[in-house]
């Protein structure tokens, strides 16, 4: 059985009124432990809708999600248990800190759940150790840390209650190149350690080639590819026509192929393209 | 957070949004003070059937209305039962302490009317006018204040600013509420007290997000070289039309019709 099942789900907002609007159209798919997806779809195809109601923060209009085979709503005033177990990191989550200090935010997910001190000191600590955040701003207040120690801190509030499946909605908007590859090397690092399922929305397909191992394809409210990420950055054309783009490494390696050399389609990273192209030059004698 | 209409401008081609904005609040005005110069049924029933009838020209959804007047219609109740046992004279029901009297009764229907009244053309005059028309207007109505070395233009300024940034910290708000919802925040149970003390986590980003833009808009008002109201010009000037004149002409004849159904029907209260 799988982790996460969703069925034929829909959403429609300000149904019945002239602004109606269907945000997600009819979406199946469904998501096994220890998967990395990548959600990728142009500004307002749907990406975010639907993550919010993998979670239950708003249910959806039709269709059901089912979390280990149990539909979420079943009891809607337990609806809180499944946020901790699909943690959700919105765009921009630093403006959501309030507390005191950088602790006692990081520890608001998990007192809601109820857990002892003790367990809570010990998941604060993990939390901020997967994000990279050093210990020594944990006794500060969020409102003095830098835009990018804040973002961590925001992150970790919600790795802090462990979830199943971890949902991060953009989570590297607005950071430096630098800053980029560390917060998703270390995203990276928590999944392989923990073990658990992460689904990352992102606009840069090259993050997406980088780190994950599916990509699921949202395009005006339709679910339009899921499969490996391999598998999705090879149909060039088709991503091209929904506005997205593939990775620049993956589209330099189609051209080659176009241009005659033969060269594996949908490769997703420079390490990689560099092998082939090794390799090619090799077999031509040319090297 | 949806469900409040108090304030919103609706826009639709109607005879009322094309009004100069100056008219309108000088008129609304002149309604509220005549809706508490009705001292007959005639004269309210006058007063109630004129604003029915602006309501319907405005072109805007009935359902719009009712949505503002939920808002208050507990208030409404409470100050018109409050009323009804607050009359003098013969009691034609009584129990105890409680009384009802002719005049309890009229003074409940009064109030009642007054109210709804009151809303619905308060209603009107948002949902007919843009924010920016309201405020330009206000500015021009309030401009022989200057002589006291008011600042008109910075407190329309102000008004401005904040009637714009409703919307925008509406939507901020129900993104940090989900937000604290996805780390587990109990906002829907509880009694009072803890619902407020749940209401923390959404409330300090808000004011630290409030804080925020409202650096950054100064920063650009700097930036475009904004210096208060001297010497400024506006894009859209206001100008009275015939349909102006005609609206002045009726308000001024609704005033006398209800000053004359008052001195001659009688007063009732």
């Amino acid at each position: 059985m799988s982790l996460l099942q969703v069925q034929d789900l829909s959403y429609v907002y300000s149904q019945g009124t002239p602004f109606e609007n269907t945000a997600v159209d009819h979406v199946s798919f469904s998501l096994e432990k220890g998967d990395f997806v990548g959600i990728i779809g142009h500004t307002g195809s749907g990406k975010s809708t639907l993550v919010q109601m993998l979670n239950g923060l708003i249910r959806p209009t039709s269709g059901t999600v089912l979390l280990d085979g149990v539909n979420i709503w079943d009891k809607p005033k337990e609806i809180r248990k499944i946020r901790f177990k699909v943690g959700l990191v919105f765009q921009y989550p630093e403006y959501q800190l309030f507390e005191e200090t950088v602790e006692k935010d990081i520890a608001f997910g998990p007192t809601n759940m109820g857990l002892s001190p003790d367990e809570i000191k010990q998941r604060v600590i993990d939390a901020s150790n997967f994000v990279g955040l050093k210990p020594e701003l944990l006794e500060k207040s969020p409102f003095d840390l830098s835009g990018g120690e804040k973002r961590r801190a925001a992150i970790a509030g919600v790795i802090a209650m462990d979830p199943d499946i971890l949902i991060l909605d953009e989570p590297c908007a607005g950071l430096d190149p630098l800053g980029r590859d560390v917060l998703l090397t270390q995203i990276y690092r928590y999944h392989e350690q923990r073990g658990n399922t992460v689904l990352l929305v992102s606009h840069s397909m090259e993050d997406v080639a980088t780190v994950c191992d599916k990509a699921l394809v949202m395009n005006h409210a339709h679910l339009e590819m899921f499969d490996t990420t391999q598998k999705v950055f090879s149909q060039g054309e088709k991503l091209r026509a929904m506005g997205l783009r593939v990775p620049q490494i993956t589209s330099i390696i189609d051209s080659l192929s176009v241009a005659g050399v033969p060269l594996e389609k949908g490769t997703l990273t420079v390490e990689r393209a560099v092998e082939e192209i090794t390799e090619y030059l090799k077999r031509e004698g040319r090297l | 957070m949806r469900d409040i209409t108090l304030g919103q401008y609706f826009p639709t081609d109607s005879l009322i949004h094309r009004l100069d904005p100056r008219v309108k609040i000088v008129s609304l005005i002149a309604y509220i003070v005549l809706v508490f110069c009705t001292f007959n049924y005639y004269a309210l029933a006058l007063v109630g059937a004129s604003v029915f009838v602006i309501v319907l020209m405005t072109k805007v959804p009935l359902k719009m209305y009712l949505k503002s007047l939920k808002v208050i219609i507990i208030i409404v109740l409470i100050t018109s039962i409050l009323n009804l046992f607050y009359g003098a004279g013969e009691p034609i029901f009584q129990w105890g302490i409680i009384k009802v009297t002719w005049a309890g009764i009229h003074n409940a229907v009064f109030v009642c009317v007054r109210i709804v009244c009151l809303i619905l053309l308060s209603s009107v005059l948002t949902f007919t006018t843009s924010p920016t028309d309201l405020t330009d207007a206000l500015e021009r109505l309030m401009k022989p204040l200057t002589v006291f070395h008011i600042k008109v233009h910075e407190i329309a300024m102000m008004m401005t600013i904040a009637l714009r940034f409703v919307p925008t910290l509406l939507e901020e708000t129900d993104k940090i509420m989900a937000a604290q919802k996805a780390r587990g925040a109990d906002m829907e149970s509880g009694n009072l007290f803890t619902r407020i003390r749940a209401m923390v986590p959404v409330l300090v980003p808000l004011f630290v997000s409030a804080f925020r833009r409202a650096y950054e808009l100064a920063v650009a008002m700097e930036c475009r070289c904004y210096r208060g109201g001297d010497g400024r010009t506006r894009m859209k000037q206001l100008h009275m039309s015939k349909r102006d004149a005609v609206a002045i002409v009726l308000s001024l004849l609704l005033i006398a019709g209800i000053v004359l159904l008052d001195v001659f029907m009688g007063h009732i209260l």
